[in-house]
């Protein structure tokens, strides 16, 4: 790129050195402080924990086969538990964050690191020492309350393993916390000269606002699990019905964090599909400023609406007019960015590599999982919805058919640059199409299944449910198998996957200036930007 | 772990890094005392937010319970509380005194202002100790001993005690918070008796002064709203 | 660093005398009965307090106004959290002293939620 003033100083025998073979070893991986090994190091771990949380899904979709079920239903109310669990906690939180952001923040923003290289070091073992609790949890018979961990019932009923799936998340807490905390101070403090705010490349800005979300509401689960967890084990606390307590107040403590959560888990997506819809458009992004303002946007409104969760319990209906009021105002921000990604290939000279059919993929689902969600946030439509299988569908659309497609895209679309390989290309879009498939397969059905009113979390249904249920399980089938492909191919590829070089996309964005895989210290010269973003050449302005 | 002395950029001086702890991911001493501080401040939003839970609960409680609430506040001993308060404050002078002779690279300064800082946050939590005590002692811990039959307003005994639940999460969670500041003053210690402190160098004690600092602010609120306006509906 | 200030040890004693009169003012108040006012003259005196830590102790006046921005993010997000959740409960229709444990004297029937 014209704007860089590269020397470059890297000693050439034979390869050149990158950040995975500049040390070897075990100990080179577990005491780095490199932000792109300890990316890989999270990639590995969430990669275990997601195949973890999916084996629990494969057993309980086998499970609902049939209106009776294969289990028992204690067995069949852990499964589903420890499925959301893990999921939620273990998988979606960190999973572009603590990954692909990891790896490519200092990179975006011309930083030899994060601002805080063994903080970022220690969030990953902290998360190991979280994740090994729940761990704990799962193998000593899991955990019966569902994710939520409703109080009364995790508090002085469940004879399951609450406190140490509890704690594990607690633990897992502060790793998010550190996470944040590090992209925060990493974008005010470390960008190269020349890269100012209105230059910052929109994946930037997304976690920027997820890190504002981290730090402001994690905390907030951390001492609400450990007043839980006071409460458990002392037998009397705030929650406490016997003795006056409100679990309503459980529920406020704990949405406070777990509404603005679910948008932990799907910013950073949408900042993965704002940079992948520019490359593969060769476009810049249209309203670059809507589209970066409206991911502050819903970081702030993330956490004026989480009453939505509570329409049934007896909240006051003032509160719940007004939170259902807030919860449709999200729908603006998250708007703009699905118009704003359509009008950026609009009269772009759009290509179909795999990472942009996963970007197509989000964007269809997450407005499918989006608009079903105004109706969940409509007062009169949440009384018929809440608690069946129509929320169930609405939120995998949003996490599993927004984040999970969008980390997925994101990893197909920087894999060249993390490991220096390209992968299969008819295999990924092979597998792209399959997962697509079969995450409308298992999904979509569960919408009409939560229209005819059958509840989440039964461990048996009516025989009239079995079509579409069987339907679900189909499609999870193929849908795992549309997960388990690209783990063929991505080894695959490290070996015998041709050489990428520097920029395969011929995509803009400093992390494309530097080799791929990049030195340790990313650049040899600290880069001085001279242009927007996305500057993809002699462009048709539209107007509008 | 990377080596902080193994690259210095072409901008910065060996011996400047040396003298200013300059890791190598900073291009400027400036820069990386900033982000320090900004992580500082960070960090303690999250500590804002960490005890606003617990603020929450109490402001829930202490407005649907009033009559409970009142009841709990005769066993609340305004005195021990009060002496506290103060020691925290002179705490807190103590520790802003330390950075202060940080900054000023007065070593035997530091050293004195951050003993007295330990010794009056011992001082608070031994005090703290002895109400914990007393309430032990009377029965009022619930869960472990709380005496429900003879708690002396018995229309309210369930309630109170989440109140008291209540005051034992929150004034144990600070005093948690001041044994963690203990650990962290002591470290301060021994690095300013090796001298590692001076005006060129002084980010940990100004970070672990920021952190002791919250804590009190923590306890200038708990103190009136444990203590003070409870026998008041 | 240099552009860092250094309070003065007068500021500072200053600061440490008006935070031991403010402590001893807000217990003697608290003897006196003013009715729902008590806990107003408590929690202002306490605000009082807290800034005078913050502002000076803490130095947020000498720091940057992106620092400020923050102190003010993270109390602007706990008075989210606490006025939104107590709104909740300020507005609910039913009684809380008409549940069956508590003392139910002069509390009409409970409303159903
Ligand atoms: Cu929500």
């Amino acid at each position: 790129m014209a704007t860089l003033a590269q020397i470059h100083g890297t000693p050439e025998a034979g390869e050149e050195v990158n950040y995975l073979n500049v040390e070897h070893g075990w100990k080179s991986w577990l005491f780095t402080t490199d932000h792109k090994r300890i990316a890989v190091l999270y990639i590995i771990s969430i990669t275990l924990m997601f195949f973890v949380g999916g084996a629990m899904a494969v057993l309980f979709r086998i499970h609902l086969l049939s209106p009776e079920g294969l289990f028992p239903p204690e067995i069949y109310n852990r499964l589903f538990s420890m499925h959301g669990i893990v999921m939620v906690f273990f998988f979606l939180v960190p999973s572009i964050p603590a990954t692909l952001a990891n790896f490519l923040i200092p990179i975006m923003i011309g930083a030899k690191d994060l601002a805080f290289p063994r903080i970022n070091l220690l969030s990953w073992y902290i998360y190991i020492v979280g994740a090994l609790f729940t761990l704990y949890a799962v193998i000593r018979g899991g955990v019966d309350t569902g994710w939520t961990f409703y109080a009364p019932y995790s508090s002085t009923y469940s004879n399951s393993y609450v406190l140490a799936a509890a704690f594990g998340i607690f633990i897992a807490g502060f790793s998010s916390i550190l996470t944040g905390l590090n992209f925060i101070v990493t974008v005010h403090k470390m960008r190269a000269p020349g890269m100012t705010w209105s230059r910052l490349p929109l994946f930037v800005w997304s976690n920027y606002a997820t890190g504002l979300i981290q730090v402001l509401g994690t905390p907030v689960i951390a001492i609400t699990l450990l007043l839980l967890a006071f409460e458990r084990i002392a037998r009397v606390g705030i929650f406490d019905p016997n003795i006056g307590g409100d679990p309503i107040l459980f529920q406020h403590l704990f949405w406070f964090y777990s509404h603005p959560a679910v948008y932990i888990m799907i910013l950073p997506g949408m900042g993965v599909i704002s940079e992948i819809v520019s490359c593969f458009s060769h476009k810049r992004v249209f309203g670059y400023n809507f589209v970066a303002f409206s991911s502050m946007a819903i970081a702030v409104l993330s956490f004026v609406v989480w009453g939505h969760h509570m329409f049934v319990t007896g909240e006051s209906m003032y509160a719940s007019i007004t939170f259902s009021v807030l919860s449709m105002m999200v729908a603006v921000p998250s708007a703009i960015k699905v118009f704003n990604w359509t009008a950026t290939m609009y009269k772009g000279s759009v290509s179909f590599d795999t990472p942009m059919l996963y970007a197509f993929g989000f964007i269809g689902l997450f407005t499918i999982g989006g608009l079903t969600g105004l109706y969940l946030a409509t007062l009169a439509t949440d009384i018929a919805t809440h608690g069946t299988y129509f929320v169930v569908a609405h939120f995998h659309y949003v996490m599993v058919g927004g984040m999970v497609m969008a980390f997925m895209g994101g990893l197909h679309f920087w894999w060249p640059k993390i490991t220096g390989r390209m992968y299969s290309e008819p295999w990924s879009k092979f597998s792209a199409l399959l997962v697509f498939a079969g995450f409308n397969l298992t999904f979509f059905p569960q919408f009409i299944l939560g229209y005819l009113g059958m509840p989440r979390r039964y461990a048996t249904y009516p025989p009239e449910f079995q079509v579409l249920n069987v339907l679900s399980t189909a499609g999870a089938s193929i849908l795992g198998l549309g997960y388990v492909i690209p783990m063929i191919y991505f080894f695959h590829s490290l070996k015998y996957g041709p050489k990428a070089g520097p920029n395969p996309w011929e995509a803009k964005g400093l992390e494309w200036t530097t080799q791929s895989p990049p030195t340790t210290f990313n650049f040899d010269v600290t880069p001085v930007v001279m242009e927007e973003a996305y500057n993809y050449g002699p462009v048709e302005e539209i107007v509008g | 772990m990377a080596d902080a002395l193994t690259t210095t950029t072409a901008h910065t001086d060996l011996e400047v890094a040396a003298a200013t702890n300059l890791r190598h991911h900073f291009a400027t001493p400036q820069q990386q005392f900033d982000s320090a501080m900004l992580g500082m401040w960070t960090f303690l939003i999250t500590e804002v937010l960490f005890f606003g839970g617990m603020f929450t609960s109490y402001v829930v409680y202490r407005s649907i319970y009033p009559e409970a609430f009142a009841s709990t506040s005769q066993y609340m001993n305004v005195a021990l509380g009060g002496t506290n308060t103060a020691v925290l404050i002179c705490s807190s002078l103590s520790m802003a005194m330390a950075v202060r002779s940080a900054q000023l690279s007065k070593y035997r300064a530091v050293v004195i202002s951050l003993i007295l800082t330990m010794i009056f946050g011992t001082t608070f939590l031994v005090i703290k100790y002895f109400e914990y005590h007393d309430k032990w002692v009377e029965g009022l811990v619930p869960g472990l001993k709380f005496d429900v039959a003879h708690y002396h307003a018995p229309q309210w005994a369930h309630q109170a005690q989440i109140l008291f639940f209540l005051y034992f999460a929150m004034t144990g969670m600070h005093a948690l918070h001041m044994i963690v500041g203990l650990g962290l003053l002591t470290y301060l210690l021994v690095m300013a008796v090796r001298r590692r402190f001076n005006s060129a160098y002084y980010t940990p004690v100004e970070m672990i002064g920021l952190y002791w600092h919250f804590v009190d602010i923590v306890w200038i609120f708990l103190f009136p709203l444990l203590y003070l306006i409870g026998d008041r509906g | 660093m240099t552009s860092t200030h250094v309070p003065t040890v007068r500021i500072l004693v200053t600061i440490w005398a008006v935070l031991v009169v403010l402590t001893w003012t807000t217990v003697t108040v608290s003897h006196i009965e003013l009715g729902p006012w008590n806990v107003v003259v408590a929690l202002v005196i306490a605000v009082i307090k807290a800034s005078c830590v913050g502002w000076i102790f803490m130095g947020v006046r000498f720091t940057s106004p992106l620092t400020k921005l923050f102190v003010v993010a993270g109390l602007v997000w706990l008075t989210i959290m606490i006025l939104i959740t107590t709104s909740d409960y300020a507005t609910r229709r039913w009684d809380y002293h008409a549940q069956p444990w508590a003392n139910t004297k002069d509390n009409g029937p409970a409303t159903a939620p």
